[in-house]
């Protein structure tokens, strides 16, 4: 299952769509807001999405770990909208019948996501906001 | 032929709107596009190499575009966390 939400995510819930008595692996990985980013001091974070398309290409991405590993219990959530910090903005979870496939496919899942799938983070630290990846000059507000 | 724009994250604050209509001359390119968003949003930082979506789907920015297509520039991605 694959879905971009703005309500909290359940690592737990997610978990469990990949757990199969075929599974001897089982790999969920949590993204989380962090505090500190380049020197500043980050107050909260907003996720925003290109929702149809992110929700297409992560299921691309979710073809690709089928094609490569063969690893078919696959569970992705991303979450938009406020976060506060140390909430959860991204569940990856894998299940698969070794350990090896489902690192390298969590891997490749995780870097996949952050180059192809349109969704952006904004921090808002103090005194100041920016997108991250927008790395054009100019891509830092200062706080009005 | 009427298409529709979508500016997200950095772009949509910088153009000031989220999705606008322009009308296009049969056959104009999304770089072509890109050239005109350029001189119609001065403050929109769009570089030569951004990635460009239409109908939800990575494109050749040379491909022409159709009638009622939904372009979307996709400012530098950052989805999840490292």
């Amino acid at each position: 299952m694959i879905y971009i939400t703005s309500e909290p995510l359940n690592p737990q819930e997610i978990t469990d769509l990949v757990c199969k008595d075929s599974n001897g692996a089982v790999i969920t990985f949590l993204g989380t807001t962090r505090d500190f980013s380049e020197g500043r001091d980050v107050l909260y974070l907003e996720y925003e999405a290109y929702q149809p398309m992110a929700e297409n290409m992560l299921h691309q991405i979710a073809d690709e770990v089928r094609e490569r590993w063969g690893i078919e219990d696959i569970a992705i959530a991303h979450r938009v909208g406020k976060l506060e910090i140390g909430e959860i903005s991204l569940v990856v979870a894998m299940g698969s019948p070794h350990r090896k496939e489902a690192f390298e496919a969590s891997q490749y899942a995780m870097d996949r996501i952050k180059s192809i799938v349109p969704i952006w983070k904004k921090e808002v630290f103090k005194g100041g906001e920016a997108w991250i990846g927008g790395q054009e000059e100019g891509a830092t507000t200062p706080a009005p | 032929m009427k298409v529709s724009v979508r500016f997200f994250a950095l772009y949509r604050e910088r153009a000031g709107v989220s999705q606008t209509e322009v009308d296009l001359p049969e056959g104009t390119t999304p770089k072509e596009l890109l050239t005109r968003l350029r001189s119609s949003y001065s403050s929109l930082p769009l570089s030569d190499s951004v990635l460009i979506a239409v109908n939800s789907e990575y494109v050749n920015p040379e491909a022409p575009l159709h009638e009622g297509d939904e372009v979307a520039f996709i400012p530098p991605v950052s989805g999840g966390e490292t």
